[in-house]
């Protein structure tokens, strides 16, 4: 009983703070200058947008058929090595990877997705990889045991029983996707962190503000949505979410 | 049918070749249980899995029903082979009624004729059809899981099964209701069965058949039986335990032993003619008593015979226990043991005395094999005929 009151103390206390931010920030003009930027936003917002949906795009399209060719059988000598490569590759930060495909490609779009698509390949991969790998021999003697061949047993049996950490993987891919376009501008290819490194040039907290806090929005919003894709598409019977 | 012919397995290691299988032949009748026993590391699930190429044999043949299985497609092999594992393998992201349809579906069984089966397969292994099929296999028990396990490799009534230890992960307990289940369902389905074990018990409770193996090679392969009364070598016979006489009790019914001989009293005799029949018959200490029905209702003791003067009915004790014909002789020996008894009336389905069961009767039938065995190796020419 005593936790619950201080419980409700705190949230009423909470809404009180809300109330007087809001008044604060109407009447010192804060949330005039934000909405000065609102257009800025909006377009630099989809141009964030779109590096991670081309970038991320091609990384799952690129990652997963990848995370599978190398948990078949066949490829056990090669797997665990090249896991280690992509390993390694992961510890590389992604400002030098940036700077890396700057110095190859220019300056430029191209050379941001490319810089954000290895960083995203990544994780996809590993989780592709894992997650099929991990799943129960015994399930597996069983597919092959009743007559399932090879892609069969992929799509019915192995897939299925590993979506749940591959969704996991693309997960963390994806919002760390999303708070990496922000670099992308100092490529030259735009996107929220034009505001963000501007506002830290210029010494205008407002301006990068108005940048930061919608990328972290955006990747809140990314998170969620591919948890929700997640929780709809793994199957009952293997999504913990759905218990 | 199945039949191995020299089927071998060599298994390349970095410290050698090791024959896991070496020139396996044997057949299993047409339905009839075959049990693959032996300690671990001996060769007898390597020797299953050869026959459904889980395991590629290194050479030999298999033939089933006759036809050799060497060229035919290993998926086509493998969906007419019912196939149960210990862990189950029932597939987490399938619910039970898609577990039990993989096979027809893969057959290309149409809707309606899978959905039909799934709904038999349930009612066959005594599970609620609407209850389940739609449940996913988290939500079941092990025991459960299993009966879907064996559900499942029967979906389309594959005419031969192979099982690897596949209740060898349930409690003790589920463990002998699910071995009665399936022996009952099998006495219907007539299914040819591999069946890997390495509990002796079950192997004597579930086998026609039982192959013994060793280091690879098949050391004994007879009747439960034969196996227990004349094991062939000092491994079989360590293997089967010491208390390998107990484990025959088993095998054998009553009604092989039963004599159908009884002495009994009537509630109206007098205790002088049950001391009279008692000594006639040449009892050791007591004598059954009957109603109109030959219904079993009292034992009038000698001691009670000898000193007391009256009518049975005021004079009687509780018969301890009775036994059906259908009754098993370790069920026997476990009651005469706990009653303190010798012998036990055993009465017929409508609960009639028809006979009785004395423990001179059970040793007498049991020993009669290791008799006959003892006779034979003295005298070699009079082989072991029963």
């Amino acid at each position: 009983m005593p936790i619950q009151s201080l419980k409700g103390a705190l949230r009423a206390l909470l809404l009180v703070a809300i109330f007087f931010a809001g008044v604060w920030s109407q009447s010192s003009g804060v949330i005039d200058d934000f909405l000065w930027y609102l257009p800025d936003v909006q377009y630099l917002a989809i141009q964030h947008l779109w590096l991670t949906v081309i970038s991320g795009g091609l990384a799952i399209l690129v990652a997963i058929p990848l995370g599978i060719v190398l948990s078949r059988p066949s490829m056990t000598r090669w797997a665990e090595s090249l896991m280690q490569v992509l390993n390694v590759g992961t510890t590389i930060p992604t400002l030098a990877v940036l700077a890396l495909s700057m110095s190859f490609l220019g300056i430029g779009t191209v050379p941001a997705v490319f810089g954000l698509f290895v960083a995203t390949l990544l994780p996809i991969t590993r989780n592709t990889y894992a997650g099929l790998k991990g799943v129960d021999p015994a399930l597996m003697e069983a597919a092959a045991g009743i007559g399932m061949s090879s892609t069969q047993r992929l799509l019915r049996v192995e897939l299925p029983n590993a979506l749940y950490v591959i969704f996991a993987g693309m997960r963390t891919a994806l919002t760390i996707n999303v708070g990496t376009v922000p670099l992308a501008f100092l490529i030259g290819a735009g996107g929220l962190g034009e505001l963000i490194f501007t506002g830290i040039d210029l010494y205008d907290p407002v301006m990068m503000l108005a940048g930061a806090i919608p990328t972290a929005l955006l990747a809140i919003v990314v998170d969620a949505l591919v948890a929700t894709v997640a929780f709809l598409m793994v199957p009952r019977g293997v999504n913990p979410s759905r218990a | 049918m199945i039949q191995l012919d020299n089927l071998t397995k060599v298994f390349d290691t970095p410290k050698g070749a090791v024959v896991a299988a070496d020139h396996i032949s044997m057949t299993v009748p047409s339905g009839e249980i075959c049990i693959l026993l032996g300690p671990s590391g001996c060769g007898k699930t390597t020797t299953l899995k050869m026959i459904n190429r889980i395991v590629k044999p290194t050479s030999g043949k298999v033939f089933i029903n006759g036809e050799d299985t060497t060229a035919l497609d290993t998926q086509d092999l493998r969906r007419n082979i019912g196939y149960v594992i210990q862990q189950i393998g029932l597939f987490p992201n399938m619910t039970i009624e898609e577990n039990i349809t993989v096979v027809p579906k893969l057959l290309g069984w149409d809707k309606a004729r899978y959905r039909e089966r799934a709904r038999e397969l349930m009612a066959m292994i005594s599970m609620e059809p609407d209850a389940f099929l739609k449940r996913f296999p988290s939500e079941l028990s092990g025991g459960q899981q299993q009966r879907i396990g064996v559900a499942r490799a029967l979906a389309a009534d594959p005419p031969v099964m192979l099982m690897d230890e596949p209740f060898g992960a349930i409690d003790p307990i589920n463990r002998a209701v699910i071995q009665d289940e399936f022996l009952k369902m099998q006495q219907e389905l007539k299914k040819t069965i591999m069946f890997v074990s390495h509990d002796i018990d079950e192997a004597i409770k579930m086998g026609d058949r039982v192959a013994i193996f060793r280091e690879g090679k098949l050391v004994q392969h007879s009747s439960p039986d034969d196996l227990l009364a004349a094991p062939k070598n000092a491994f079989v016979e360590s293997f089967l335990g010491e208390d390998r006489a107990l484990k025959r009790l088993n095998l054998v019914k009553v009604e092989e032993v039963v004599s159908d001989e009884i002495a009994t009293v009537s509630p109206g005799d007098t205790l002088e003619t049950a001391l009279a029949r008692i000594d006639d018959y040449g009892y050791q200490n007591a004598i059954l008593m009957v109603n109109d029905q030959r219904q079993p209702v009292g034992l009038i003791t000698r001691a009670k015979a000898r000193t007391t003067k009256g009518y049975c009915r005021d004079h009687f004790e509780n018969v301890p226990a009775t036994v059906t014909l259908e009754d098993d002789l370790r069920k026997v020996a476990s009651l005469m043991f706990s009653q303190d008894a010798t012998w036990l009336p055993c009465v017929d389905d409508e609960g009639r005395v028809c006979g009785q069961i004395t423990q001179r009767a059970m040793t007498h039938h049991l020993g009669s094999r290791f008799r006959a065995r003892e006779a034979a190796t003295r005298n070699p020419d009079s082989a072991v005929k029963e």
